[in-house]
């Protein structure tokens, strides 16, 4: 079983968000970086079947110099070898075609992402590399089980769930209870020291979208508080004054 | 620009998310078109039509009744070359999300997800994303011909004052390859308001002790016709469904009330709340996190404040 871990390199989720250059770029002051935490279930996923059937892990990340660390992590949590596209991850479609190119080479059984990222919460690379490459792509994925050449997934829609049957390969966008996280081990962290790190450059520039500018919401004012006794007020507030009820 | 829009039905009926995006599309360009797929209800087409619809595609296929995301796929992409459609725009769904990527990819439109709000077109196509789970905007120019817009729910008020649609059978093309994952089940809590989509929710957290204390959150939420939703700990625990955990890792909502009953407000459960319009929290901590995010708070124990809540509710209406 040869699986691709698609992973991004984001900021923790409780890092205080704010830009800096007229508001065109993220301020990265102070901000932890993590392997996006849906990506950490595919990556524990992944190393699960491989543990029962054997085979490989690649990691891939598009990201410049800066994601390595975040690479070198997903090796000490089970991953063979990394690969990095050097580039700036300008957009969904952009990333997509550079793990598209990757996954065709590598004759993947099984290609796993997050159900998205945490910075831009798109939910768009995995169905475009599965349109880019002719593979189905299954997300939010809660239940993956393989067997033989097929899987059955359990994918979360609004208020259930469906379970589905389809055969490998084919795109999963991941998300919990699927796998536990893992924490790297010592063992884990001096080997990754080792492991293969591939960097490669982009192979196409095409993008569909930019972003010029970034804004923060606006500041919530003070909290109203209410007595639990006159919670006739409260009743009042959220019909005349919030209008909502 | 002429647009078509991709409108979800749920059993028989249109949902609302999709009705903001026909009215969204009717906002940019007068008189859109909406493709839909399967049995819908009587009634439901006029729905789309007062959104601002001035046709409907129908696809009365029933190898497409039920959601088939590569092939709805491949038969929005031939409608909108048949429509000469420029611009697509959908709700934000588990249908709607995959389908987006994949005409983005069939037609090289491009994509913007998250979108909050109409476009600015003064220079170029500029649309307003919500980005870092709802704690920052992004202004985004979308630089293809033709685009994809993935409206975030509840960003746009419905319009319900337009006329009756003209109806078309559509009959898409089949592609086998598109037939390949086989749905061997659909699950799905029938008659509940559906979270994501809902106007007010109730939701508690591990201040309710044990799942045994739902019956006052389930009563407040229907008293006032909310869904319910919980904190990530409480679905953990499995007191209350995975499909009910709001949050960072969980479904984000935007309604126009979010009732927080006993959740503290850590920053990764306000990621998936902070785009609704109005917070109350009742918690007895007064130091709680969440009363920061709050615009009305009660600062009291759940089990004595729900219960006479509720009841002020029910006097009130
Ligand atoms: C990567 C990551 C992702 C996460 N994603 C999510 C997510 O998506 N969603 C999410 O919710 N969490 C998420 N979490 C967990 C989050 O950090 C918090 O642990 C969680 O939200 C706490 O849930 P809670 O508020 O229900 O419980 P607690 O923090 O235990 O709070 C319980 C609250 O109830 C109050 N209380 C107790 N008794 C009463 C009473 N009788 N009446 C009134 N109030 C009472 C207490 O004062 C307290 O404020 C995530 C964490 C990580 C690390
Ligand atoms: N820069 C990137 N490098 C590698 N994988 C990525 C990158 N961006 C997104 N992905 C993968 O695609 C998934 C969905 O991302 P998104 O469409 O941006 O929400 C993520 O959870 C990752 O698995």
């Amino acid at each position: 079983m040869k699986i691709l871990v698609c992973i991004t390199h984001v900021p923790d989720t409780t890092s205080k968000i704010s830009f800096t250059d007229n508001n065109t770029k993220f301020d990265k002051t102070g901000v932890q970086y993590i392997i996006g935490p849906y990506d950490d279930y595919a990556l524990a996923r992944a190393v699960e079947l491989k543990e029962s059937l054997g085979g490989s892990i690649t990691v891939l990340n598009v990201g410049e110099a800066e994601t390595e660390p975040t690479l070198r992590k997903a090796l000490a949590i089970g991953a063979d070898d990394a690969v990095r596209i050097n580039a700036f991850p300008t957009d969904a479609l952009f990333v997509a075609k550079q793990i598209a190119h990757v996954a065709k080479d590598g004759s993947y059984d099984l290609i796993l992402m997050g159900r998205e990222s945490i910075d831009f919460n798109g939910g768009q690379v995995h169905s475009m590399v599965g349109e880019l490459m002719g593979l189905p792509s299954v997300s939010p994925v809660m239940v993956l089980d393989i067997d033989g050449n097929t899987a059955k997934i359990q994918r979360e829609i609004e208020g259930g769930k469906e379970h589905m049957e389809l055969e490998l390969p084919f795109v999963a966008g991941c998300q919990e209870p699927i796998a536990e996280w893992k924490i790297p081990n010592m063992r884990g962290i001096m080997s990754a020291r080792s492991k293969p790190m591939n960097v490669m450059d982009p192979v196409s520039d095409e993008t569909g979208t930019s972003v010029e500018v970034y804004e923060m919401p606006p500041e919530k004012g003070a909290v109203k508080l209410i007595d639990p006794d006159n919670l006739d007020e409260l009743v009042d507030l959220l019909k005349n004054e919030a209008k909502v009820l | 620009m002429a647009a078509l829009v991709f409108v979800e039905i749920e059993e028989g009926e249109v949902k609302k998310s999709s009705l903001e995006a026909v009215s969204y599309a009717a906002a940019v360009q007068e008189g859109p078109t909406a493709i839909v797929f399967g049995a819908i209800n009587d009634g439901e087409m006029d729905k789309i039509g007062a959104a601002g619809a001035a046709k409907v595609l129908h696809v009365t296929d029933d190898q497409l009744a039920a959601p088939n995301i590569m092939a709805y796929a491949s038969a929005i992409a031939e409608a909108m070359s048949k429509e000469g459609s420029d611009l697509l725009v959908l709700a934000k769904s588990s249908l709607g999300d995959p389908v987006s990527a994949r005409v983005a990819i069939k037609t090289g439109a491009s994509l913007a997800t998250n979108v909050v709000d109409l476009p600015d077109t003064s220079d170029g196509f500029k649309v307003k994303c919500s980005i870092y789970t709802g704690k920052a905007f992004a202004i985004t120019a979308l630089s293809g011909e033709k685009k994809i817009l993935g409206l975030k729910k509840n960003a746009i008020s419905v319009k319900e004052d337009a006329g009756s649609p003209a109806v078309e059978e559509f009959a898409p093309a089949h592609v086998e390859a598109d037939f390949k994952v086989k749905v061997t089940e659909r699950a799905k809590a029938t008659g509940e308001i559906l979270l994501p989509e809902a106007e007010l929710v109730v939701s508690g957290g591990r201040g309710l002790k044990g799942p045994e204390n739902w019956g006052m959150i389930e009563e407040l939420a229907k008293t006032i016709g909310a869904a319910t939703g919980c904190s990530k700990p409480v679905s953990d625990m499995d007191w209350r469904p995975h499909h009910e955990h709001v949050g960072q890792t969980g479904i984000k909502v935007s309604p126009s009330l979010y009732i927080a009953v006993g959740i503290s407000g850590a920053i990764q459960h306000l990621a998936g709340v902070n785009s609704s319009k109005y917070i109350l929290v009742i918690n007895k901590d007064e130091e709680a996190p969440f009363f920061k995010a709050a615009d009305y708070g009660v600062v009291g124990d759940a089990f004595e404040v729900v219960p006479k809540l509720t009841e002020a509710i029910k006097k009130a209406q």
